[in-house]
C-alpha cells in the first residue's frame, strides 16, 4: 500500500485546466520529485492535496485512507506538512508562537510552552534544525525561516512533507544544507514531495521524478534513469537549447567606476574602493553571495543611492551627481532584482508601465504635460508583439501577466531605446527555461548591438556561460574581473 | 501653576478621571481585539450608542442593572456580527462598512428610542449603578476616594484590561486571533478556520464598545440624549494606535487622555474669565493629536490589518504596502 495516492485529481479555474485527471503515488522513505515549467500545475495538485483547494474530480488517499476533500486540517490529521512557496509566517510573532499555533485547542485557557519548548528542542536536535523559539520571524533570514517551516510540520508528526519551489529563495550554501536536512527526514521514513524546475537539483535529491506539463503526467521514471536533456524535453515539450556566447572584441569603455564608495542612509558604508570598467559588446558578470554588496552596486548603477564619492563615468562623462532620471536619459537600462516591486507597478495597465520611464518624451506627452495615451497604447502594441508577450493587451492589468511576461515587459521597456550600459540585476531567478533562454538571447543581442552589460547572478553557471569577465564581490569589496576560465578556480574557493 | 497643582491633588479630579476612562477602556480595548484580529471597526461610534441606548432601556422598561449590561454586549455582538459579515466574509472594505455601521446603529437607535417613547420631552432617567465603596481601601486619603469607591462598571473596566491582555498572549484562541491580523495564510495553513476567528474577534469586540456605550447611561447621565457617545469611538480608534495595540498600554493612554479631559473641565472653571471654555474644551484633541505624532510613529501595525482574506483564492500572498 502507498503512502499516499492520486486518483484521477482534475481541476478548472474557469476555463483553464490546471490538473487533468492526475494519478500519483508516492512510497514510504522516498523523494518524490514534481518538475513542470511555471503554470503547469505543480501547486493547484499540492493546493489540492493539503486542502486549500477541492479537485473537481478525483480522490485522495494517505495509507489506503479516502482524506475528506477541501479541508487543511483532515490534511494535517492524515499527515501531511506543507512549506509553502511563499512562507505561511507571521513576521511580528515568535518562532515558537509560529510552531503552536493550532496545536492546542483554541478553547484551552493556557499554552502548555514548556511542553512545546521540549518538544521542539529535541525535534531540533534529533534533525539538526537548530532554531532559537522566543526569535522574531522577522528577525531570522529566509533559509531559517524555511527551517521553522519544516519544524512546524514535524512537530505536526507529518508524514509527507510537501516543499513547493523550495530553493528558489535560498543561496546555493542554504539549498545544501536543506538537502542534508531532507535525506536526514526521509532515513527516519518520511515521504517527500519536492516541487521545482530546477533540473540539477531535483536530479541531486530525487528518487522518482515525475514531470507535469499542462496539467498531465507527462513522464514518471526514477532519478538514476534521467538525464537531464531528457527532463528539459519533456518537461517543455521540445528540445530548448540556451544560446552560446559568441566571441566578440570588446569596444570602447562605456561605464567607468573608480575608486567608488557607497554609503547607507545612515552613514554606514555598503562599497569600498569599487573599480570597474564595462566595455561596449561585453557582458561583465558580478558573483558572489547575496548581501555582499550587490544590492548596493545595484542601486548606485541605478541612481537611486546618491550618498557615494569616487568616479562613476559613461562615456567619461560623470554621473556622481545624477537622479535615477538622468541615468536613464543618458542611456542606463536597469532590470531591478525584484520585478514585483521595483520594476512594475502591478496595480496599472501594461501601457502605463511601458512609458513610465519616459513619460515626458515626445512620443507619449502632448506637451510634456499631457500623457499622449494613444501614443503610449501604440508603442505598448508594437512592444508585445516586438518581445511575444502573452497578455490581453496593452490595456491589461501588469499584475496578471506570470512573472515570465512580467520580465519581458521589464526588457521591453529597458532594452528597447537601445540602451549604452545594462544593469541586469538577477534578471532570470525564478524564471522557467523557456523564458530564461528568451531573457539570455535578448541580453546577447543587446551586447552584440555594442551594449555594455553588468550581470548580478548568484547563479555561478548562468554567469559561466554567459559573461565575458566575471568580478566576486564580497563584504562591499569587488575584486578584478578576469574571463571565466581564469576565475573558475578561484571561484569556487571564494565562495 | 498653583491652580493645576491643586487640581491634581483633589481627589475629585481623580474620581472624574476614572469615571471618564471607563468607557474609552471598553471602547479602546474592544476595538484593540478587531484590529488585532486584522479588522478595522469604524463602527465603534455607533456600537457604543446602540449599547448606550440598550443598557439603558432594559433597566428603563423594568429589566435589572446587568441584565441591561448583557443586553448591552448582545446588541454589539450582534452589529459586530454584521461589520464581520461586510468585511470579512465578503471582504468589502473595512473603512466603508466601518462609517455605515456608525451611522445606521446610531440612527437606529435614535428611531427606536423615539419610537418607544414618542412623548417624552426631557430624557427620562434610570436608577444608575451604585458605586460601591470598597471597605478600608476607601479610607485611604486621596487614593482611597478616587480608586476604591467607583461604579462596579468601573472596577469592571479596569480588570478587562489583564484579562484582555492574557486572552491575546497567554491562550492558544489569542494566539490564533492576533495571527489572524498578522498572516491569515499562516491560520489557514495550520488548519484553523480564518473567517470564523475573525468573526468572533469582531463580535466580541464590539460587544466590549456596546458595554463602554452602556457605562454612559447606566453609570454617569443616567439618561439617554441624542449625540451622548459625543466622539468617544473616534478617540478609541485613536487611543488603539497610540498603544501600539497593547492592551495596558491602551489603557494608560486612555487615562491620559481622561485625566486632561477632567483637567480641563476645572481648567475653565478656574480661567474661564480670561479665556474662551472652547479653548478648553479643544485641549485633550489637541493633545492626544500630539501623543499619536510621538507615539505612532513607532507603532507596529499588524501586517493583515485591512486586507481581507478569501479561501481558496488563487496565489495565497498578501501584499504588503505600509511604508
Amino acid at each position: 500500500m502507498s503512502r499516499l495516492s492520486f486518483k484521477g485529481i482534475s481541476k478548472r479555474f474557469g476555463s483553464l485546466i490546471a490538473n487533468d485527471s492526475i494519478s500519483l503515488s508516492l512510497e514510504a522513505g522516498e523523494v518524490m520529485a514534481l518538475l513542470g515549467e511555471n503554470g503547469a500545475g505543480k501547486t493547484t495538485l499540492m493546493n489540492i492535496l493539503f486542502g486549500h483547494y477541492e479537485a473537481d474530480e478525483g480522490s485522495i488517499e494517505v495509507e489506503g485512507k479516502l482524506l475528506p476533500p477541501g479541508s487543511t486540517e483532515a490534511a494535517i490529521q492524515a499527515g501531511i506538512g506543507m512549506v509553502h512557496q511563499h512562507f505561511t509566517l507571521a513576521d511580528n510573532l515568535t518562532v515558537l508562537e509560529n510552531i503552536i499555533l493550532g496545536t492546542e485547542s483554541l478553547w484551552s485557557w493556557r499554552h502548555e510552552r514548556s511542553a512545546a519548548r521540549s518538544k521542539l528542542a529535541e525535534m531540533a536536535d534529533s534533525y539538526s534544525l537548530a532554531i532559537d523559539p522566543d526569535a522574531l520571524i522577522g528577525s531570522l533570514s529566509v533559509g531559517e525561516r524555511q527551517r521553522v517551516e519544516i519544524l512546524k510540520a514535524l512537530y505536526r508528526d507529518a508524514r509527507i512533507l510537501i516543499l513547493d519551489e523550495p530553493t528558489a529563495v535560498l543561496t546555493p550554501q542554504e539549498t545544501e544544507s536543506l538537502f542534508v536536512t531532507l535525506r536526514s527526514l526521509t532515513d527516519r521514513g518520511l515521504s517527500v514531495i519536492f516541487i521545482s524546475h530546477k533540473l540539477h537539483e531535483i536530479l541531486a535529491i530525487s528518487d522518482r521524478i515525475s514531470v507535469l506539463r499542462r496539467g498531465k503526467i507527462v513522464a514518471s521514471l526514477n532519478a538514476s534513469e534521467a538525464s537531464r536533456s531528457e527532463l528539459a524535453e519533456k518537461m517543455l515539450g521540445a528540445a530548448v537549447t540556451r544560446p552560446q556566447l559568441e566571441a566578440m572584441e570588446p569596444g570602447a569603455a562605456i561605464l567607468s567606476l573608480q575608486g567608488l564608495n557607497a554609503y547607507s542612509s545612515d552613514k554606514l558604508p555598503l562599497l569600498e574602493n569599487v573599480d570597474l570598467t564595462v566595455y561596449a559588446h561585453e557582458i561583465v558578470g558580478i558573483a558572489g553571495v547575496a548581501g555582499n554588496g550587490q544590492a548596493a552596486l545595484a542601486d548606485v548603477l541605478s541612481g537611486l543611492n546618491r550618498n557615494i564619492s569616487g568616479r562613476l563615468e559613461l562615456h567619461g562623462k560623470s554621473l556622481i551627481d545624477a537622479g535615477p532620471a538622468e541615468f536613464v536619459a543618458c542611456g542606463i537600462g536597469r532590470i531591478p532584482e525584484d520585478r514585483h516591486a521595483r520594476g512594475m507597478i502591478g496595480d496599472m495597465a501594461i501601457w502605463e508601465n511601458v512609458i513610465s520611464e519616459d513619460l515626458r518624451s515626445a512620443e507619449v506627452s502632448k506637451w510634456q504635460i499631457f500623457v499622449d495615451k494613444a501614443a503610449a497604447v501604440k508603442r505598448a502594441k508594437r512592444l508585445i508583439e516586438q518581445f511575444d508577450l502573452r497578455c490581453k493587451g496593452p490595456l491589461a492589468q501588469t499584475k496578471l501577466l506570470s512573472g515570465g511576461n512580467i520580465q519581458k515587459l521589464i526588457l521591453a521597456r529597458v532594452l528597447s531605446p537601445k540602451p549604452d550600459f545594462i544593469l541586469a540585476n538577477q534578471p532570470v531567478r525564478g524564471l522557467d527555461e523557456g523564458a530564461i533562454a528568451y531573457v539570455q538571447e535578448q541580453l546577447f543581442a543587446a551586447r552584440k548591438r555594442g551594449a555594455a552589460i553588468l550581470l548580478i547572478s548568484e547563479d555561478l553557471d548562468e554567469l559561466l556561460s554567459l559573461c565575458d569577465r566575471i568580478a566576486v564581490m564580497y563584504q562591499g569589496s569587488l575584486s578584478e574581473a578576469v574571463p571565466p576560465a581564469a576565475r573558475t578556480i578561484v571561484t569556487s574557493s571564494a565562495l | 501653576m498653583s491652580e493645576l497643582i491643586d487640581i491634581v491633588l483633589n481627589a475629585g479630579f481623580w474620581a472624574a478621571t476614572l469615571r471618564i476612562v471607563s468607557p474609552l477602556i471598553f471602547g479602546t480595548l474592544g476595538e484593540l481585539i478587531c484590529e488585532r484580529a486584522g479588522v478595522l471597526n469604524l463602527g465603534i461610534e455607533g456600537i457604543m450608542t446602540v449599547g448606550a441606548m440598550a443598557g439603558w432601556m432594559w433597566v428603563y422598561q423594568g429589566g435589572d442593572l446587568w441584565g441591561g449590561v448583557i443586553f448591552a454586549a448582545g446588541m454589539g455582538a450582534l452589529f459586530g456580527l454584521l461589520h464581520a459579515g461586510f468585511t470579512v466574509y465578503l471582504g468589502l472594505s473595512q473603512h466603508v462598512t466601518g462609517i455605515g455601521i456608525t451611522l445606521f446603529a446610531s440612527s437606529l437607535s435614535y428611531f427606536v428610542y423615539r419610537m418607544l417613547l414618542p412623548a417624552a420631552t426631557t430624557p427620562p432617567k434610570i436608577i444608575p449603578f451604585e458605586n460601591i465603596e470598597i471597605p478600608f481601601l476607601s479610607d485611604i486619603p486621596l487614593i482611597g476616594e478616587a480608586l476604591f469607591n467607583q461604579s462596579p462598571l468601573t472596577y469592571l473596566a479596569l480588570l478587562s484590561v489583564p484579562a484582555v491582555w492574557y486572552v491575546l498572549h497567554r491562550t492558544p484562541l489569542g494566539l490564533a486571533v492576533r495571527m489572524a491580523g498578522e498572516n491569515p495564510v499562516a491560520v489557514e495553513a495550520q488548519g484553523i478556520d480564518v473567517l470564523a476567528v475573525r468573526t468572533g474577534a469582531v463580535m466580541a469586540g464590539s460587544a466590549l464598545m456596546a458595554v463602554g456605550g452602556a457605562f454612559i447611561t447606566m453609570s454617569w447621565f443616567d439618561a439617554f440624549y441624542f449625540g451622548m457617545v459625543n466622539g468617544r469611538g473616534w478617540i478609541c480608534v485613536a487611543l488603539v494606535i497610540f498603544a501600539s495595540w497593547k492592551p495596558g498600554k491602551a489603557m494608560l493612554g486612555a487615562i491620559l487622555f481622561a485625566g486632561l479631559e477632567a483637567m480641563q473641565v476645572r481648567a475653565q472653571q478656574t480661567a474661564g474669565a480670561f479665556i474662551p471654555y472652547q479653548f478648553f474644551l479643544m485641549l485633550p484633541y489637541l493633545m492626544s493629536i500630539l501623543a499619536m505624532i510621538v507615539m505612532a510613529r513607532r507603532a507596529q501595525y499588524p501586517q493583515a490589518l485591512l486586507v481581507p482574506f478569501r479561501r481558496g483564492e488563487r496565489v495565497l500572498t498578501l501584499k504588503r504596502s505600509r511604508g
